[in-house]
């Protein structure tokens, strides 16, 4: 397995729109047999900035984090690391991380990572677009004594 | 001797009883609910989330309903939720030149890479009661436009081509975290940073505009000013591998001040920094010209004595749940403190007219 696509479906999950991500896993309906290796959990992460933008390192603030793991069987393990207090959306992270890794792989990419991807860019596109259109176009007068 | 008294128990029962009735109000008018908090006032939500130092929009939201929109209070429900939380980590630093812009200006160029984009703005709102509001849900569409997906650079970064502005180079030394560590002045700018990133609005506003009207004065500019979602990046510790694990909103400001140079330093621009949660532009722009007077000492600038450049009087006194806490506790019962207060005072009294009789 790539460590680079693990870290892309990973990101997709955390950052997921929670009652997105939970009506499409809902509609999945798959019956998943596991076992915690630990419950979910809710804690925070500190967030690092930089002393105008390129220098020190400094705390800004704290976010909210709920994570859990699991295994389906002695060699799967699932991680399910959210952004959040959702209970629910990190252990339907954690599945999805742990099937990833399956031949179910295929049905979790396509009914939920896929959707995930495009959800999150038309979100970015919208922003884009409508920042794009607040853009200042400057134009000059020219001035009469100048002439 | 320490007397305690007990008592007032059905009288702050009853109280609480009385606060979540009034907080409830009019009975025949719609309950708030948490997501019309956190979609329709949203700048209360990220000031709370701000100043709460934690970034979680339905807990803002519902503090500021328990606190029937006192945010100082809702301030203080954010950071005693904060404190029971177990921290997982910390983020890698974030990087805001990859920021997903909703706003991002300069008042130092024109022309810029990237362009200026005003965003959702009260800027040139003539700010006139919109009675409309009053009347109907009637709102205006956001316009779009074509656009290309280019990472914005950062104003400042032009000007540090020429070498006419400070760079912000890092020293290497770790942050220390002011929530977990005691402080001891001197402060180091990451420590300082923490706690204005984390402080009261108004409290720096304050000191900000005293800096423009003379106090310390360091005429600034906001080279830039940017809004938007960043990338939070972390390690998950069991696989080592490092996720966006979140998408949080920052206001960034970056104030370019004038530096006629010193006995260190030739005469170039400085910078102050700010960095916040949530769309605070205020609050950045305060925090950015506050850090650079701070800096007097890192610039080889004249201390001048005055409250903005004065690390131990800002950063003590910043914190307006710290503050809030000393001050609100003096309305608490205090009846034996006084009680020793009064028999002193009637003591000297007694004293003083013995004296007078005596001559």
């Amino acid at each position: 397995m790539q460590n680079k696509s693990r870290k892309q479906w990973l990101s997709y999950l955390a950052t997921a729109d929670e009652n997105y991500l939970i009506s499409l896993w809902d509609n999945l309906n798959m019956k998943i047999e596991y076992n915690w290796l630990r419950e979910p959990e809710i804690g925070s992460v500190m967030v690092q900035g930089k002393a105008g933008a390129t220098g020190d390192n400094f705390n800004v603030g704290e976010i909210t984090i709920t994570r859990c793991s699991l295994n389906l069987d002695k060699k799967i393990q699932g991680h399910g690391y959210v952004q959040g207090r959702n209970k629910y959306k990190s252990k339907i992270a954690a599945l999805c991380d742990a099937l990833m890794q399956t031949e179910k792989k295929e049905i979790i990419k396509r009914n939920i990572i896929d959707k995930l991807i495009k959800y999150k860019n038309n979100k970015r596109n919208e922003i884009l677009s409508k920042t794009e259109a607040t853009k200042v176009d400057f134009f000059t007068l020219v001035r009469g004594e100048d002439k | 001797m320490y007397v305690s008294v007990k008592g007032g128990e059905k009288a702050i029962n009853n109280a609480h009883s009385w606060l979540s009735e009034i907080r409830r109000g009019d009975v025949n008018i719609a309950e708030l609910n948490i997501k019309q908090i956190s979609e329709q006032l949203t700048l209360s939500v990220d000031r709370v989330m701000s100043e709460g130092s934690l970034y979680d929009k339905d807990l803002s939201a519902l503090a500021i309903k328990q606190s029937r929109g006192d945010l100082i209070e809702a301030i203080f429900l954010m950071r005693a939720y904060r404190t029971t939380l177990p921290r997982i980590g910390s983020s890698k630093p974030i990087k805001t030149s990859k920021m997903l812009c909703l706003r991002r200006i300069s008042a130092t160029f024109k022309d810029i890479p990237g362009k200026q984009k005003l965003g959702p703005t009260f800027d040139y709102t003539h700010r006139l009661l919109d009675f409309k509001l009053l009347a109907d849900g009637e709102y205006e569409k956001a316009k779009i436009e074509k656009y290309d997906d280019k990472e914005i650079p950062h104003v400042l970064s032009f000007l540090n081509k020429e070498g006419l502005i400070q760079k912000e180079i890092p020293s290497g030394r770790t942050s220390k975290d002011i929530t977990r560590n005691p402080i001891n002045f001197p402060l180091t700018r990451s420590e300082r940073l923490q706690s204005l990133s984390r402080g009261d609005e108004g409290f720096l506003l304050g000191l900000a505009y005293s800096t423009q009207r003379g106090y310390a004065r360091n005429h600034a500019f906001v080279g830039e000013l940017r809004t938007g979602y960043v990338e939070v990046q972390f390690e998950i510790p069991e696989l080592g591998i490092e996720i966006n694990i979140a998408d949080v909103m920052f206001t960034e400001c970056e104030s370019v001040n004038q530096f006629k140079g010193s006995k260190k330093i030739p005469a170039q621009f400085t910078r102050g920094y700010g960095l916040v949660f949530g769309q605070l532009e205020r609050k950045a722009i305060s925090m950015a010209l506050v850090d650079r007077s701070m800096r007097w000492r890192e610039f080889g600038e004249e201390y001048l004595g005055v409250a903005a450049q004065d690390e131990e009087f800002v950063i003590s006194h910043c914190d307006n749940i710290q503050a809030t806490g000393f001050l609100e506790h003096i309305k608490l019962p205090h009846y034996v403190d006084f009680q020793a207060e009064l028999d002193l005072v009637r003591k000297i009294r007694e004293e003083y007219k013995k004296n007078e009789q005596r001559t």
